[in-house]
C-alpha cells in the first residue's frame, strides 16, 4: 500500500521550533506514520515523556485514525478544551496531516516529522519512492521500472557513465535504475524500447512546485 | 561526414588527420590567469581545449567565461556543458552566449551528481539529459529553432560532441548507447580515460561492426597517472573507471620519484597502440592539474606538430 514516508526531525530542530511554547498538545496518526514508526502510539508516548522532561506541559495527546482525512476535525473536537489550553499543536504526522489540521484548527502547528516521499515498504523497514507523480508516465517503455523516480539524475534516455557493478554512482547499496531496466527489457526481449529517443519531459504535467488539478474527469 | 561548422576541430577530423584535444579545469576563484596560463602551456600542441563545467560538482569559474578567455587568446575552446545545473532556458541561453563569441565546439554531458561536490544539498536539475542536449544543439544549429519552436536569429554554429564510457556496465549497453547518441545527432565523442585497452578495443570493434566509426569521430580519452596513489584512487573511487590491476602494479613497481615518468610512459604507449585501432580519429588528453605534461605526451606520441593551415 502507498504510504507517506516520514522521519522524525532532529531533536535540536524540534527544540528550536518549540522554544517559548510551554503548553503542547501532541497529535499522532494511525495510518502511515504508525507503519513507519514515526508518529504512532508508542512514538507519541515517547515524545510526551521527552517533552515533559524538558519542562513542557503536555495538555493532551491523541492518535487520530487518518490525519489527512477531513473527519480529523471531528476526532479533535472531543479534545477541544485541552487543545484550547495549548500554545501549539505538535503534529507527528506527515505534512498532509499537518496541513489538514492547520486548516481546521485555529492553532499554531509544529511538525515533528519531515515528509520524505510517497512510497511503499518494499521489505521490512525499507521504503521506496516508486513514483514521483511526474504526470508524464513512461513506464510502458521502460519495462515498468521508473527512471524518473529511481535514477538519481532522472535520466530518461539510458544510464549515465557512472554505473559500477550494477550500482548507482552515488550509492553502492542502490541499484542502478537503468541496469534494472536493461535487464528487465532483455528478459522481455524488448531491448528495442531503449532505442527510442525520449523527448524533453513536459514539466507542465506536474507543475512542480504547486501541483494541482481541477480537471479530473470523474 | 563533411564539415558543417567553422570549427577547426571538425576541419581537422574531416581532413582525416588524427586530432588532439586536451582540457583545462577552471579555478575556484576569479583569477583569469589560472585559465590563460594553463592554456599557454598546451596551446601549440592541441587543436582544441575543453573547459570543464564544474567537474565533480565542485563550484568553479564558469566554463563559458573560461571559454571566452581562450577565445580572446585566439584559441579554439570546446564548451563543456552539463545538464545537472541548468534548465532548458539556461542551457539554450548559454549556448547562444557561447555562439555570440563564435565558440564552435560543445560537449554535451550529464554531469556528476551534485552529491560528490561542495553543494551536496543543492537541487539537481536534469531538466534535459545529455541525449536531449545533443538534440537541442542540433535543432538550434540546423533548423535555427529553439526547443519551444521559435526561430533563432543568427543560430549557433557548433560542432556537437558528447562523452562515451566503454567501461561502465552493463558493457553490452555501451555500444547501443553510442548508437543512440549518434541518432540524437552527436558528431564527435570523447571517451572515458582508457587504461583497459583490451576492453576498449572490443568496444571499438563492436562499434565498427555496426558501422558507427563512420558516423562519428571518436577521440580516445587518456589521462596520465601522476602517482601510484592516483592509479589506486581512480581504480577504486572514480565511478565508471576501469583500471586493470597490472597498470596499478606497474605504477607501484617504480620508485616514487619515477612514478610521474612511468605515468607518462603508460599514456604515450596507450596512444601509440590506439593510433592503430581503426575508428580512433584522435585523442583527448585529460592531464588533471598536470597540463604542463601535455606537450611531452603529444610529442612523444608522434602527434606533433599540429596542423597549421586549414
Amino acid at each position: 500500500m502507498i504510504r507517506s514516508i516520514t522521519q522524525q526531525k532532529p531533536e535540536e530542530e524540534l527544540d528550536q521550533l518549540l522554544e517559548g511554547l510551554g503548553r503542547i498538545f501532541i497529535i499522532g496518526c494511525g495510518t502511515c506514520v504508525t507503519l513507519t514508526q514515526t508518529g504512532g502510539g508508542p512514538e507519541v508516548a515517547k515524545m510526551k515523556e521527552k517533552l515533559s522532561q524538558k519542562g513542557k506541559m503536555i495538555t493532551g495527546d491523541v492518535v487520530v485514525p487518518v490525519a489527512c482525512d477531513n473527519l480529523t476535525r471531528e476526532a479533535l473536537d472531543e479534545y477541544g478544551g485541552r487543545i484550547d489550553q495549548a500554545d501549539a499543536l505538535l503534529i507527528m504526522t506527515c505534512a498532509f496531516g499537518v496541513q489538514t489540521i492547520a486548516r481546521q484548527m485555529k492553532k499554531m502547528v509544529v511538525p515533528a516529522l519531515d515528509t520524505l516521499f510517497i512510497g511503499k515498504e518494499t521489505s521490512l523497514g525499507e521504503f521506496n519512492e516508486i513514483c514521483t507523480q511526474c504526470g508524464t508516465c513512461i513506464l510502458g517503455e521502460t519495462g515498468g521500472i521508473c527512471p524518473v523516480t529511481s535514477c538519481h539524475k532522472g535520466l530518461v534516455n539510458g544510464p549515465c557513465g557512472g554505473t559500477n557493478n550494477g550500482k548507482c554512482e552515488i550509492d553502492n547499496d542502490k541499484e542502478c535504475a537503468w541496469t534494472l531496466i536493461y535487464n528487465r527489457l532483455n528478459e522481455l526481449n524488448r531491448l528495442d524500447a531503449m532505442r527510442k529517443l525520449q523527448k524533453p519531459r513536459n514539466h507542465q504535467g506536474e507543475l512542480s512546485p504547486g501541483k494541482w488539478t481541477s480537471k479530473l474527469e470523474i | 561526414m563533411s564539415a558543417k561548422t567553422p570549427s577547426r576541430l571538425e576541419k581537422i577530423l574531416d581532413s582525416g588527420q588524427l586530432a588532439v584535444t586536451s582540457e583545462c579545469g577552471p579555478p575556484r576563484g576569479s583569477d583569469p590567469e589560472a585559465i590563460t596560463k594553463k592554456a599557454e602551456m598546451i596551446k601549440d600542441h592541441v587543436d582544441a581545449i575543453n573547459i570543464t563545467d564544474n567537474q565533480t560538482s565542485v563550484t568553479r569559474l564558469s566554463s563559458l567565461a573560461s571559454c571566452i578567455h581562450l577565445k580572446l587568446m585566439g584559441l579554439e575552446p570546446t564548451l563543456q556543458m552539463v545538464v545537472r545545473d541548468r534548465n532548458r532556458i539556461a542551457l539554450q541561453s548559454d549556448i547562444l552566449g557561447a555562439a555570440s563569441f563564435d565558440i564552435h565546439n560543445i560537449l554535451c554531458l550529464s554531469g556528476d551528481h551534485q552529491v560528490f561536490g561542495d553543494s551536496s544539498q543543492g537541487q539537481n536539475v536534469f531538466d534535459l539529459d545529455s541525449m536531449q542536449l545533443i538534440q537541442t544543439v542540433r535543432l538550434m544549429r540546423d533548423e535555427g529553432k529553439f526547443l519551444g519552436g521559435d526561430d533563432i536569429k543568427r543560430p549557433p554554429k557548433m560542432f556537437v560532441g558528447a562523452a562515451a564510457n566503454p567501461f561502465a556496465d552493463p558493457f553490452e549497453i555501451r555500444v547501443p548507447r553510442l548508437a543512440k547518441k549518434i541518432a540524437a545527432g552527436v558528431e564527435f565523442i570523447q571517451t572515458q580515460c582508457i587504461y583497459n585497452l583490451d576492453k576498449f578495443e572490443l568496444w571499438m570493434k563492436q562499434a565498427r561492426d555496426r558501422g558507427l566509426h563512420e558516423k562519428v569521430y571518436i577521440l580516445a580519452g587518456v589521462t596520465p597517472f601522476k602517482s601510484a596513489g592516483m592509479a589506486k584512487y581512480m581504480k577504486n573511487r572514480v565511478p565508471g573507471m576501469d583500471v586493470p590491476d597490472e597498470v596499478v602494479k606497474r605504477m607501484a613497481g617504480v620508485s616514487k620519484e619515477n612514478q610521474p615518468e612511468e605515468g607518462v610512459n603508460i599514456c604515450v604507449e596507450t596512444i601509440q597502440r590506439l593510433k592503430e585501432c581503426e575508428g580512433v580519429r584522435g585523442f583527448h588528453i585529460m592531464a588533471i592539474e598536470w597540463e604542463e605534461k601535455v606537450p611531452e605526451i603529444v610529442e612523444r606520441s608522434g602527434l606533433y606538430p599540429r596542423p597549421k593551415d586549414l
